[in-house]
């Protein structure tokens, strides 16, 4: 398992160690990441004798089982070839690149993005559930997006980052449809059980938009027709990653993609249309296109759509020979492309310009580049004794074959090869103009020829271009073989590796090429001067742009028009769809409103107990505006929704319920000192009657919701804590066993959250800066005894005996209604009237406690209590018991869940006093001036 | 009873929502209030009424009613405590920063959405 895993995680974690190695230098961090890339096909080494034994390895790691997510890496034929093509090449390229960057620009985040890049690129290649592939894939869209914008000073690179990323993070979006419909038609997101199910696949009804959704993912990140357009943008990216992302990776995913669900999609009337009418489109424009960019980078990008167009429309032929063909063609594609990537990066480094219409006559200067890159470009124009004439002899056959027998079957040979002869006059153009076509102009540097070990990469690519070409069988044939079979997962068909078919129409079709190429390129004058009129206005930037302005208007729009800057809109409006949305289903259907359930029957104290909580509420909402009012009147409905919970059998709750009254009482009062004490005249009446329709709709909706929970019976799981409360959590309260032994896990998490807001809070307590007033709403001076003497004393004596209170609350809890949470309040609240009876400056000498302490062991003896029982090799928060003998005591019960209480206790008088404190102290004794 | 139940969360979640509209802070904060009362004992009524079964095991206990809706409210009360604590001080904070003590923190001179 872990060697695959390994592999695609050490990139990765070499992001991180490169960003850190970066301060050592430059060629320290060029080091680290050649090491990096150096390991990861160290782990896969010792595996890759296994695809050409003809075995797949598939290992697999439960991630989120419940989900069908797993991490599962395959390791087969086409695996290995990507692999071997994205480390191989990634390795030339982490050397060309130190080479490449100037001292300006910092090594430490380009190799951290290249290593991220790397890394995402193997997780594509190396996965075998389809999800998982599809997280790699978009990470490639991030990290291509860090790699085309590194130059983040240019526009033009913040452009083509973001275009890039637009258009294959749509693609993904498309693509994640298509993986979700294929897991539904399969039942499994592994892509064994998706090669296992291609006859399914291909019957099943949902059959076509899965396969568009999918082409969508892979048109768009191989930049195929019509979503090319944004691969020549990316070229403001540096060179390298140019070499890179074109050649041997980001593009290649696309095609990758294509290989990989080969076995269980192709075979299809619409895979053949879709795939080879879009490869078809995209080999012809890129190779049209190709011969009129001035920049040599620009050339090579639509060399590049151009040959993915061919390798895409070799997969939609779904033979299993041309198949192979677009295994072969992905190698041969990858070693002359990246060659001449950094080819021409060389000449831009050291002529300073890429422009064609300024570079001439090079050969003078650079001989040796330009060898190199004469030996690239006629592979790429398929010439015979180079890698890229093999492939391409073996297109132009399977076109030929395809063609025959149907009517207007001449039209592909046609076709294709008029975009081999384009290729040959765009691939003699870089040379020619380039290194030859007269004298230089006056060019930004005087050329020479580059580094020692930045030509390394070059000549390696060259010489393998080269050895391809001549022996191909001995060079790349068990690699093709293996990663055509696993492509095809089926036997592959009869091939012949060879540089000599004899005298047939492919090689009639290649001469012909060849030859025509050399008049297009000599006829290029007046072909250049009718693309500049006519088709090179055409720019899909523009349709672009205005799709996404378009867009980012209606979002716009749609966000001013819902946001006004109004809360009270907001609210509303956010009231008004919970309403719309959990009434339409309930007007619709025809479920009656009264279930089956006989309720309780009426008793007159509920009844004036009900009165005074509905008259007591409808005094605050009355009496809003008086605010002193309205808080006494919210007092009293919270008191009788205690009283509510005493009388249904819930004593914890009341208990909880009437400290919290006390404590949120006190809190609103100290707030209100510093607010103004009334309202000032409220917004329109328009608005009230709008407010209050919401509202009593929104009450109705909830009466009638509770209503209809109330009439019907139900099943709980009640059952199981009433009989598992004593004998396993050995506690009689249930509701406090649930809190601190069965449920203690969340309980954990309340008091966290209650630690957190109180810290909030205190936060926000710094520095504030309130005007106290010195006289209340009607003008009337505060009463200057602040704390009356009998009030003081009486505070005094309760002090003790109400911590006793607690202290028995908190110990009896297991048992009795009580625990951590009531005891906690009661604390706070006897220590809070300290500070309200005596004044802050008293109380403080004589409470040491600090409440930050507090809650730090509060949450510490809580989380170490779960701990412990890891230490008796139980899950987290296992709790146990045992009784214990005191004198005098008698028997007396020890819970580990008690300490656990404990922890719930500190952190509640810790928040509370932390809370009511903090507020206090805002005032201070000492008169404010101003600012009222 | 239920019915008497039903309608008391009615009226409370009728109440904070008015007064959640509210354009001045301390309304809303009592309004927020309002529907934790209500939000507490809609979901205590999920586990029904009972009277006089409180779940505390005893060998004398007529019957027990469902504790796991009680332990669910009783944490609930406790972070409301928590969560109006925060929206309060929130206020403070906003009407010191910003010298008033309206929700959008501006003056209207107005109410211009009306």
């Amino acid at each position: 398992m872990t060697t695959l895993f390994l592999a695609v995680l050490l990139p990765f974690a070499g992001a991180a160690l490169i960003a850190w190695i970066a301060r050592f230098g430059r060629s320290a961090t060029a080091w680290a990441a050649g090491t990096i890339t150096l390991g990861s096909l160290a782990l896969l080494a010792p595996l890759s004798p296994l695809p050409f034994a003809g075995e797949t390895v598939i290992r697999q790691m439960d991630w989120m089982p419940a989900l069908g997510l797993n991490l599962a890496f395959r390791f087969d034929g086409l695996a290995l070839l990507f692999a071997g093509l994205i480390l191989g090449i990634g390795l030339l390229i982490v050397l060309y690149a130190r080479y490449y960057l100037s001292a300006r620009d910092s090594m430490g985040r380009f190799y951290a993005y290249l290593m991220l890049f790397m890394g995402s690129m193997l997780g594509i290649v190396l996965s075998e559930n389809l999800i998982q592939l599809l997280i790699f894939w978009e990470l490639t869209s991030l990290s291509s997006f860090l790699l085309i914008s590194y130059w983040q000073h240019r526009e033009e690179a913040r452009h083509g980052a973001r275009m890039a990323l637009a258009v294959t993070g749509m693609g993904g979006f498309a693509l994640l449809g298509g993986v979700l419909l294929l897991g539904h038609i399969v039942g499994s997101y592994e892509l064994s059980d998706v090669f296992a199910s291609a006859d399914l696949i291909r019957a099943h009804p949902l059959y076509v938009p899965t396969l568009v959704l999918i082409l969508l993912g892979v048109f768009t990140k191989s930049a195929q027709f019509p979503f090319h357009f944004w691969l020549p943008h990316a070229m403001a990216a540096p060179t390298p990653v140019s070499a890179y992302l074109h050649s041997a990776t980001m593009v290649k995913a696309g095609v990758f993609l294509l290989a990989r669900l080969y076995p269980a999609l192709s075979g299809t009337p619409e895979w053949f249309w879709l795939v080879s009418g879009a490869g078809l489109a995209t080999l012809l424009l890129g190779a049209y296109v190709a011969l009129f960019k001035h920049d040599l980078k620009g050339l090579l990008a639509y060399s590049t759509i151009s040959h993915l167009g061919l390798i895409t429309l070799l997969f939609g032929l779904s033979t299993p020979l041309a198949a192979v063909a677009g295994v072969f063609h992905i190698i041969n594609h990858a070693t002359f492309k990246a060659s001449l990537f950094m080819a021409a990066g060389i000449i831009d480094h050291e002529a300073g310009t890429r422009d064609m219409r300024r570079l001439s006559g090079l050969w003078r200067f650079m001989p040796y580049t330009a060898t190199l890159a004469m030996v690239a470009a006629a592979a790429m124009a398929g010439v015979p004794l180079l890698n890229g004439f093999l492939s391409k002899e073996m297109f132009f056959a399977e076109a030929v074959h395809i063609g025959q027998g149907h009517v207007g079957g001449w039209l592909l040979p046609v076709l294709v090869t008029l975009a081999g002869a384009f290729a040959v006059a765009y691939s003699i153009r870089f040379i020619h103009d380039v290194f030859f076509n007269g004298e230089p102009g006056d060019l930004p540097r005087t050329p020479h020829e580059p580094p020692r070990w930045m030509k390394l990469p070059v000549e390696i690519l060259v010489v393998l271009c080269l050895a391809v070409g001549v022996a191909p069988g001995l060079m790349v044939g068990p690699l093709l073989a293996t990663a055509a079979s696993s492509t095809l997962q089926a036997a592959l068909p009869e091939y012949h590796l060879a540089l000599w078919h004899g005298f047939n129409a492919a090689l009639a079709m290649s001469a012909l090429a060849l030859v025509l190429g050399s008049f297009i390129y000599l006829a290029r004058r007046p072909l250049m001067a009718w693309h500049e009129r006519t088709l090179d206005r055409l720019d899909a930037r523009v349709p672009f742009n205005a799709v996404l302005n378009a867009l980012l208007a209606l979002a716009g729009w749609i966000t001013r028009t819902l946001d006004t800057g109004s809360l009270q809109r907001q609210a509303g409006l956010l009231i008004l769809a919970a309403l719309v949305l959990a009434g339409t289903p309930w007007l619709l259907g025809d479920t009656p409103l009264t279930g089956t359930r006989r309720g309780l029957p009426l008793d007159a104290v509920s009844l004036a107990a009900a009165l005074v909580l509905v008259g007591a509420t409808l005094l605050t909402v009355r009496w809003r505006s008086e605010r002193f009012v309205a808080l006494i009147a919210l007092g009293v409905v919270g008191l009788v929704v205690s009283l509510t919970f005493i009388k249904f059998s819930a004593p914890d709750l009341a208990l909880t319920q009437l400290s919290v009254e006390i404590v949120t009482l006190i809190l609103l009062l100290l707030a209100l000192f510093f607010l103004p004490a009334c309202d000032e005249a409220e917004s329109g009446r328009s608005r009230i009657v709008r407010d209050a329709a919401l509202a009593l709709v929104a009450g109705g909706g909830a009466a009638a919701l509770a209503w209809a929970v109330l009439t019907r019976p139900y099943d709980t799981i009640a059952g199981f804590f009433l009989e598992n409360s004593k004998p396993g959590g050995g506690g009689t309260n249930v509701v406090n066993v649930i809190l601190v032994d069965f449920r203690g896990y969340d309980t954990l998490g309340e008091i966290t959250v209650l630690a957190l807001a109180a810290l909030g809070i205190f936060a926000m307590l710094q520095n504030l800066n309130l005007p106290a007033p010195t006289r209340d709403s009607t003008g009337r001076v505060w009463d200057s005894d602040a704390h009356p003497a009998i009030m003081a004393t009486l505070t005094r004596l309760l002090l003790p005996l109400a911590l006793l209170v607690a202290v028995f609350i908190l110990l009896r809890g297991h048992n009795q209604p009580g625990g951590g949470f009531i005891a906690g309040l009661i604390t706070a609240v006897a220590l809070i009237v300290q500070y309200l009876a005596n004044g802050a400056v008293w109380a403080h000498q004589r409470m040491s406690a600090d409440s930050h302490l507090l809650l730090l062991w509060g949450l510490g003896i809580a989380t170490l209590t779960g701990l412990g029982s890891w230490a008796f090799g139980h899950p987290f928060l296992t709790s146990t018991f045992g009784y214990v003998h005191w004198p005098l005591v008698g028997k007396f019960e020890l819970a580990s869940a008690m300490a656990f209480d404990l922890g719930v206790f500190l952190v509640v008088v810790g928040a509370t006093l932390m809370i009511l404190t903090g507020l206090g102290a805002v005032h201070r004794p000492e008169p404010r001036k101003g600012s009222h | 009873m239920d019915a008497l139940l039903a309608l008391v969360i009615g009226v409370l979640t009728a109440a904070g929502v008015f007064l959640a509209l509210r354009p001045r802070t301390f309304p809303v904060v009592l309004g927020l209030t309002f529907l934790s009362y209500a939000v507490n004992l809609f979901l205590f009524a999920m586990g029904r009424l009972a009277v006089g079964v409180p779940p505390i095991i005893s060998e004398a206990a007529a019957g027990y009613t469902d504790p796991l809706p009680q332990a669910l409210v009783l944490t609930a009360i406790v972070i409301s405590f928590g969560m109006t604590a925060f929206v309060i001080v929130l206020a403070l904070k906003a009407r010191a920063e910003l010298g008033n003590d309206h929700v959008d923190g501006l003056e209207h001179e107005t109410d211009r959405h009306a």
